[in-house]
């Protein structure tokens, strides 16, 4: 397994794609690395597009990711896959839920909803993992949790401890949310095995 | 002493390291500084600087109705004896530029801190200034951090500057340092200790024989400031710190002394030297590990000695840094030969990939001989180290210089070079959002729209594309004021000003003072969603809640504009579409000044009420006149139009819309 240190969270506002990140960031710190992660609030959230850079290592200096250096992508939205795959390294990770979220530019007719999403990654790279986050959050208790069900997903590929990320989801959430994210991440982790 | 005490933040060891942004980092900063007053507006990107500091009850903070009044507010309690801080972003600052001019000739008791918070890319901006400038017109010192460890440390180093040198000191962010999480090690809070209340007319009452006393003070204290700006941190790789050059061994002496900790050479190569600061130190190190670097953590007055005999050591001298070439001109003015503005963008945000490319660009070009220095150098006393060469991305590095670092604008894109791309995502109303039935009657109406600043921006853009001109905070009011007085709608129709409630107590109303006074022709649309929304709901003095939640008095809108002299004030509710049509038609033709109060709360105030229609697929005719509406939750699937359950709220604006029934509460209610 090689080392995943520069990775991409990607969605729509309101997705939980910030919270995805600080669940990452948080994971990384208590393992030891250093890390940095840069988003953009404001006007984005307005049903824009969000990203979430998160970068780990030894010494990590600028927040921002390089264009062909990012190790991963997770993609909380089927089509935000693609918003950054030309920064994504050849044979990186691209993890992606099924969900789709049709913006009001594409209703307009001013922008077109991409049809083969899976082909254009595979023109980068081989290794993409879609799942259904939707249906899964779903069982898990609650729709929102498609972010950390994607999480959980993307946590099976890296070297950490099972038991950290766990730990470090119950450190994240609210209280009364928590059993609804464990049962989501572990939905995400087992849904491959 | 406990930093937990009194406070509601969870308790963490002094010393042990969590991962912050560079806001949680000064809120952080000023709690351990010992700083006691804060205020300021929100705006992104410096909003949770308060929101932060109010989980610290040790720390008295507020939302100030403006930027003004926040770095007012600040000064008064330095003046008092406590340490202060006010909180804006770049935009803010020209608000509070007033008080600014000349809180720098009154100096402070307390110490006073001013950030300032720049938004290079225009994340969520009007314009990108580079507030930078401020600090050169005030002639007060700037403060740059490039980790959330130094916007906290530089909060505590701008108190100990701002009191020992009588001066308010600037404190500048930028996005990528305030929005940006990295390690910071939590240290105690200081009780500084208590100043007396000095009433000191001559100092602190700035009429003009006071303040010709104080000017040639503030000249006095910026060469100072200059001279404490030499002390920097030396740091040299341990690699060669057996191998240093008796002449390196020289400058070290020189300059290496270890005082205040703003300023750091950082040595390694000597056939580039990089002068640079803020989070584009960062970016630097990341593709030149190796190189020479003079970062700079006051970035004005500047070290002029250092820079001298650093410009010395190294071959060339390169300043990389974001938007205006601010310190490029401050060293060229000290004669010192450097390049800078040739290479890197003057324009949005730098990034790794830009400063690498732009650099390895300018050199494949040629123009590099061309360079101020070259072929006449500064003059060198050491023998040149291999040369640091940039750490390019592995493939596809940005050919252009000013390679956008994604959309430049909402409504294009950089060429693709995959064939699928992720569709158009810019920020949209969002579904439910009470401000869209304004805009749609405004678009139906074919009004002239003068603008503010808010989410209600946002009805500028298709389909709605209800606003003609928006420039700053407030400014919808003078300028339909203006728009009304050149002649107003294409045959004279009224003018239509359109502000939210915050924006409104920000800088409105003495907008619409003039209005009233001077008897403008206009209808004003105050949309009051009851909150701040576009920063993320703080709460302002309409809201009848302070910064902690706290109830608070409120102020009432109608009886303010009613005060102001306007005898024309309506309330709607803009969820009801015809009522919201039939004000702005009945005030369309009143002569004079009206105003219509848009009243309903931002939609994600409280999402208990939210119950989603559905489409009845057989009435659907697919006329699209919903659509119009431009509400992300209506998409349109073959010839129908559907309803995502996940984003209607239940607004009932497309119910409204429909002329063929087709939209209602599911289980056919209707």
């Amino acid at each position: 397994m090689d080392r995943i240190n520069d990775i991409i969270i990607a969605g729509v506002g309101g997705q939980g794609v910030i919270l995805a990140g600080t669940i990452l960031t948080r994971a990384f710190l208590t393992a030891g690395f250093d890390v940095k992660q840069a988003e953009i609030h404001g006007m984005a959230q307005r049903g824009g597009s969000v990203e979430s850079f998160v970068r780990r290592g030894e010494k990590v200096h600028s927040p921002l990711v390089r264009r062909g250096g990012v190790d991963a992508i997770l993609a909380l939205e089927t089509s935000e896959s693609l918003r950054w795959l030309d920064y994504l390294r050849p044979g990186g990770l691209v993890v992606a839920s099924r969900e789709t979220i049709v913006p009001v530019t594409v209703t307009q007719g001013i922008s077109r909803y991409p049809q083969a999403i899976a082909e254009e990654i595979g023109r980068r790279t081989d290794r993409l993992l879609f799942a259904d986050t939707l249906s899964l959050a779903r069982q898990a208790g609650n729709a929102k949790a498609a972010n950390v069900v994607l999480l959980g997903l993307f946590a099976r590929n890296l070297e950490l401890e099972r038991s950290l990320w766990e730990e470090t989801i119950a450190r994240c959430v609210p209280e009364r949310a928590r059993e609804v994210n464990q049962r989501a991440f572990a939905l995400g982790w087992e849904h491959f095995d | 002493m406990s930093i937990a005490r009194n406070s509601e933040k969870p308790a963490r060891p002094v010393g042990v390291g969590v991962v912050i942004s560079g806001n949680e980092a000064i809120a952080r900063g000023a709690y351990e500084a010992g700083i006691s007053v804060i205020a300021g507006y929100p705006g992104t990107p410096s909003t949770e600087i308060i929101e932060n500091a109010v989980k610290y009850h040790d720390l008295y903070a507020e939302w100030a109705p403006n930027e003004k009044v926040a770095l007012e507010v600040a000064a008064g309690a330095s003046f008092r004896g406590a340490r202060a801080m006010a909180t804006m972003k770049h935009v803010g600052l020209n608000v509070a530029a007033d008080p600014l001019m000349t809180v720098s000739y009154t100096g402070v008791n307390g110490g006073l801190i001013v950030v300032v918070a720049d938004d290079p890319g225009m994340w969520s901006s009007q314009n990108e200034q580079d507030s930078r400038h401020y600090a050169r017109l005030a002639k007060i010192p700037v403060l740059e951090p490039a980790d959330s460890q130094e916007a906290k440390d530089f909060v505590g180093l701008g108190v100990t500057l701002s009191e020992a040198f009588d001066t308010p000191v600037l404190l500048r962010t930028t996005t990528r340092i305030a929005h940006s999480r990295s390690l910071v090690h939590w240290g105690d809070r200081q009780i500084p200790p208590e100043k007396a209340l000095e009433r000191k007319i001559e100092k602190y009452v700035m009429v003009p024989a006071h303040a010709r006393r104080r000017h040639p003070l503030v000249e006095e204290r910026l060469g100072k400031l200059s001279e404490l700006a030499n002390q920097v941190i030396l740091e040299v790789p341990v690699s060669r710190t057996g191998g240093l050059t008796t002449g390196e061994k020289d400058l070290a002496g020189a300059i290496g002394r270890r005082l205040l900790g703003l300023n750091r050479l950082e040595w390694g190569d000597l056939e580039m030297g990089f002068i640079t600061s803020g989070v584009t130190y960062q970016h630097l190190r990341e593709v030149f590990p190796t190189a020479t670097v003079l970062k700079l953590g006051m970035t004005y007055p500047l070290p002029a000695r250092t820079l001298r005999e650093l410009a010395h050591m190294v071959k060339d001298l390169y300043v990389v840094e974001e938007l205006d070439p601010f310190l490029e001109t401050e060293i060229r003015a000290l004669g010192i030969k450097v390049a800078g503005g040739e290479i890197w963008p003057r324009v949005g945000e730098l990034t790794p990939d830009l400063v690498a490319a732009s650099l390895a660009a300018f050199e494949s070009s040629g123009e590099m001989a061309s360079l101020p220095g070259k072929g006449d150098k500064n003059p060198r006393k050491m023998d040149s180290l291999p040369t640091a060469t940039p750490v390019l991305p592995p493939e596809k590095p940005v050919s252009s210089r000013a390679a956008p670092f994604k959309e430049e604008a909402w409504f294009s894109r950089e060429e693709a070079s995959f064939k699928e791309e992720a569709p158009l995502r810019p920020p949209v109303l969002c579904p439910g959002c009470p401000h869209r039935g304004v805009f749609y009657n405004l678009k139906r109406s074919k009004s002239l729209v003068s603008g503010d600043i808010g989410c209600y921006t946002l009805g500028a853009l298709p389909p709605l594309s209800a606003m003609h001109f928006q420039i700053s905070m407030g400014a919808s009011l003078g300028m339909a004021q203006g728009l009304a007085k050149a002649g107003g709608g294409e045959d004279g129709e009224k003018v239509v000003a359109v502000i939210g409630d915050s924006t409104f107590l920000h800088s409105g109303v003495t907008g619409l003072m003039d209005i009233v006074y001077n008897q403008g022709n206009v209808t004003v649309l105050i949309l009051d969603n009851r909150i701040t929304a576009m920063t993320g709901h703080q709460h302002n003095p309409g809201t009848g809640r302070n910064a902690r939640g706290e109830p608070a008095p409120e102020v009432d809108l109608v009886k303010l504009v009613e005060a102001l002299g306007v005898e024309r004030v309506r309330v709607v509710d803009p969820y009801d579409l015809e009522a919201t049509g039939q004000a702005l038609r009945e005030a369309g033709q009143e002569d004079g000044p009206s105003v219509i109060i848009a009243r309903r709360n931002c939609v994600l105030l409280d999402r208990s009420s939210w119950s989603p229609l559905v489409v009845d697929a057989e009435k659907c005719t697919g006329c699209r006149l919903c659509l119009g509406l431009g509400c992300p939750a209506l998409t349109s699937s073959g010839k129908k139009v559907t309803i995502d359950p996940g984003l209607c709220t239940g607004c009932t604006l497309c119910q409204q819309v429909c002329r063929f029934d087709a939209i209602g509460e599911p289980g056919g209610a209707r």
